[in-house]
């Protein structure tokens, strides 16, 4: 077998472990942190879902291969450390990846973790294995991966289809939950089982879910805290109230808005909060294949008709951000800079000659004063779609086009979406992980089922590829700004601002760190401990 | 009185019947099923593994063949599986009809405890400033919203006391269960004990007035045994028709007050469950409440006889 330790990797895996190790001389035991959810998660199956309303309250069942580390803000291929592996190494081609796996794990029902488990768990991510998720979101992360392996109970080969390092990053999200070969996908629906810090007690559908402290767990003095307990409250402003009056320790991540941060900062000014970027971009969907959208200059047109400052201002009172697919620097760290950003059609800060120049566009096409296109502007049922899309039509309106808000009830609206039943639409892309890898393939790959405009480019694909193969990272960095201003020329799907929420905790809870380019992969809380 | 207990019956089973049916319907008739919301949560639709999940839920069937899947499961006792939980949909709901029945029973015991003697004080002290002000209280009970004021209760028990009677854990004690429903249950109560106190205020007023209570009066009765013996008995039949309408309400219809206080009660569960299109937990949520609803209303117009003697029940 080839093993090529690149010196690199094996300086990185050296001081995860080194991090890792550090023993937690101040830390409190014990306690049960009281957190509000903020909806009734659909299962308890990680991979089966495609929203942080399952990381938040599952992921600390669960253990990956890698992670990221909990303590650093920003998710980087830098900040990956090894957790149910000890270690990995890439072979000199870097189409095999190889991990050690950690000895002596076991599961919560008791039974022994093996590589048998890494295996059954990527043959269903790939739907190859016998048992089957029911949905499977994100099948196509690991497209490029051919087989997985398992040399005897404790190493596991990934076999690439073409270099990929990062391949790494995907691994390391906590959409990426090992799961267990002996218990069914079913199973694991309503009564998860890890290897993770807190053990799964109950899931009551609209009420409540809880974890208890996993005694076993491998990491010797952690988690600190005895149990965690989730109370589902949907009504946002109720479970706002409830954080103020101290019943719960922390509010639901990412998920308090500007305004409400200020409430909770005026009633309880102990309160900590941290207003981070989201990695979630609303932006236009345009169906190109409906006339007169197939129009290239119409489509354009609407491009730069946006004015981006004026929905910041309006709904986040400036806390939001302008930029590409990639969330944007410094938080993001592939987004494009902002001299580069300004260079792309409608980016320019000048509205006022963006439209003008949009007018034209659309005038070229037929359109005019005397003749407005009329168009329904479909979007989700609920404000953080809606609001957005009036603003939207209200700024269409500059360029003759006058839209109709057409609101699709939310459990129609992937399926209108994807059945590409509509013509214009405002739509939000949330990443789970700030790496091009999936943004790219997920929303603009010609037969991803998540490229809702059905944008096609093959030469693009092309430059996707290469700069999933590049190893140096620089190198990557300035493709992935090539590739992402192409996006935006194209006007493969308009990114009209990547959103900013908030996270408070009172000032009991310590060892709280806010993930800054995902909202998904911050959720492990072994580390995190009451000041009780 | 037999022969009119059992048509009452049957006819009670025949809406039953017809309610099952409207349900089901309906149901299939909003667009979107279970498979496009759970695909929904997922961010994608991908076409086979929908079919495969139709398939698996049955929802490729008939809706005959559905509909008679499950008529036929109620009669064996088997409600089915809830397609989000994928429980059993008995282990669902049964554990719900507690909660609601407390919150229901402390309720309308809070508006009869107030609705029924404030009704009586206030016809009795007519045109008084005491009527007035019973009236004022009763007529902004019946106009504020439910989730106003829960909001309100909400807001101000945060800024008195610093603490927030919502729902986040099942009392373990009986006095923790008190403490707990007694907020959300004053709330709904208001509005309820209003309705009462209203109805029972021109009830009593039209008693009041009619010749017997004046001959009570002229034959040295007190004021307390003309009121209550004699004209509350009398006027207490539509209050009563009210009293079992509110109690049917209140099983099914205090989704406000549920989701105000965070209560996971049936009325909170059954909306969560139609917006997730979950058939099985709605249709059997939907029948429970229809058969409390029919049975409640049955009980009344029994109650009618032992209240009014003069009511008989022809054969």
């Amino acid at each position: 077998m080839k093993l090529g330790l690149g010196a690199a990797t094996a300086a990185s895996c050296v001081l995860a472990l080194t991090f890792a190790a550090v023993p937690a001389f101040a830390q409190k035991q014990g306690g049960i942190l009281k957190m509000y959810h903020r909806d009734s998660p659909a299962s308890a199956s990680i991979h089966e879902e495609a929203t942080y309303s399952n990381n938040v309250p599952f992921m600390p069942v669960f253990n990956n291969l890698v992670f990221y580390k909990q303590d650093v803000a920003q998710n980087s291929l830098q900040s990956i450390v090894p957790e149910l592996a000890t270690d990995w190494a890439w072979s000199p081609d870097k189409t095999e990846l190889t991990f050690n796996l950690r000895s002596g794990v076991k599961w919560h029902d008791g039974k022994p973790f093996s590589a048998k488990d890494v295996v059954c768990t990527f043959d269903m991510l790939r739907d190859k294995g016998t048992a089957k998720f029911r949905k499977n979101p994100r099948k196509t992360w690991y497209e490029n991966v051919a087989e997985v392996t398992a040399n005897g109970d404790a190493q596991v080969v990934f076999s690439l289809k073409r270099p990929q390092p990062a391949l790494l990053a995907l691994l390391a999200s906590g959409y990426t939950p090992i799961y267990p070969c002996h218990v069914s996908p079913a199973d694991m629906r309503t009564h998860p089982i890890g290897t993770g810090p807190f053990k799964f007690v109950s899931f009551k559908q609209n009420e409540s879910i809880t974890l208890t402290r996993n005694p076993d767990y491998w990491k010797p003095g952690l988690p600190h805290l005895d149990g965690m307990e989730f109370t589902i409250v949907p009504n946002r402003s109720n479970a706002i109230l409830a954080f103020i009056a101290g019943k719960f320790d922390m509010t639901f991540p990412t998920e308090v808005t500007n305004p409400l941060l200020r409430d909770i900062k005026a009633q309880d000014p102990a309160a900590i909060c941290e207003m981070v970027p989201t990695n979630v971009a609303t932006n236009l969907i345009v169906n190109r294949e409906k006339p007169p959208f197939d129009n290239e200059d119409v489509r354009l047109a609407m491009a730069m008709a946006l004015d981006r400052k004026s929905f910041i201002d309006i709904l986040f009172e400036g806390q939001a951000d302008i930029g590409g697919t990639m969330q944007p620097p410094p938080e993001g760290f592939w987004g494009m800079p902002p001299d580069m950003l300004r260079t792309i059609p409608g980016y320019d800060p000048d509205v006022k000659k963006n439209r003008e120049q949009a007018r034209k566009l659309i005038e070229k096409a037929g359109y005019g004063p005397d003749k407005r296109l009329n168009i329904k502007v479909s979007t989700r049922n609920i404000a953080v779609y809606r609001d957005p899309a009036v603003i939207l039509i209200d700024q269409l309106k500059e360029i003759y086009i006058d839209g109709e808000l057409d609101v699709v009830e939310t459990s129609n609206w992937f399926a209108k979406v994807a059945r590409k039943d509509y013509a214009v639409g405002l739509n939000l892309t949330g990443n789970a992980v700030d790496d091009p890898d999936q943004s790219f393939y997920e929303n603009y790959a010609c037969n991803s089922e998540r490229n809702y405009t059905q944008y096609c480019n093959k030469d693009l694909e092309k430059l996707f590829d290469q700069q999933s193969m590049e190893t140096n990272i620089d190198k990557r960095r300035t493709l992935v700004w090539d590739i992402d201003k192409r996006l935006q020329e194209d006007v493969a799907r308009p990114i009209i601002y990547h959103i900013r929420a908030g996270t408070c905790w009172q000032p009991q809870v310590k060892g709280v760190t806010v993930m800054v380019n995902s909202s998904y992969n911050g959720y492990r809380y072994e580390d995190l401990w009451l000041d009780k | 009185m037999a022969a009119y207990v059992t048509r009452r019956f049957l006819l009670m089973l025949v809406m039953l019947f017809g309610i099952s049916v409207i349900i089901f319907i309906l149901l299939r008739l909003v667009p979107g099923n279970i498979v496009d919301i759970l695909f929904d949560a997922a961010g994608f639709v991908n076409p086979a593994e929908k079919a495969q999940i139709e398939h698996d839920l049955g929802l490729d069937q008939p809706i005959a063949v559905q509909y008679a899947r499950w008529i036929g499961g109620l009669f064996n006792g088997d409600l089915g599986y809830s397609y989000i939980s994928e429980k059993p949909a008995l282990a669902e709901i049964l554990p719900r009809v507690p909660i609601t029945a407390r919150l229901a029973g402390l309720a309308l015991g809070f508006s009869i405890l107030f609705g029924v003697p404030l009704g009586v004080i206030s016809a009795v002290k007519q045109n008084t400033g005491l009527d007035y002000l019973l009236r004022i209280v009763s007529l902004s009970g019946l106009s504020m919203p439910a989730f106003w004021l829960g909001l309100l209760i909400l807001m101000g028990f945060v800024a008195a006391f610093g603490t927030i009677p919502i729902y986040s854990a099942e009392p373990q004690t009986v006095w923790d269960a008190l403490l707990m429903y007694s907020v959300p249950a004053a709330a709904v109560g208001f509005r309820s004990s209003a309705l009462i106190m209203r109805l029972t205020r021109s009830s009593m007023l039209e008693v009041l007035r009619q010749d017997y209570i004046r001959t009570a009066r002229s034959k040295g009765a007190s004021d307390g045994t003309v009121n209550y013996h004699h004209a509350l008995r009398n006027a207490i039949l539509p209050v009563i028709t009210v009293i079992g309408i509110e109690a049917a309400f209140l099983m099914g219809g205090l989704i406000v007050t549920e989701t105000v206080f965070n209560i996971p009660g049936v009325a909170r569960f059954l909306v969560e469950a139609i917006r997730g299109r979950d058939y099985p937990i709605v249709q059997n949520l939907v029948m429970f409440i229809a058969i409390i609803v029919v049975t409640v209303n049955f009980i009344v117009d029994l109650l009618y006889a032992a209240f009014d003697p003069r009511i008989k029940f022809a054969d």
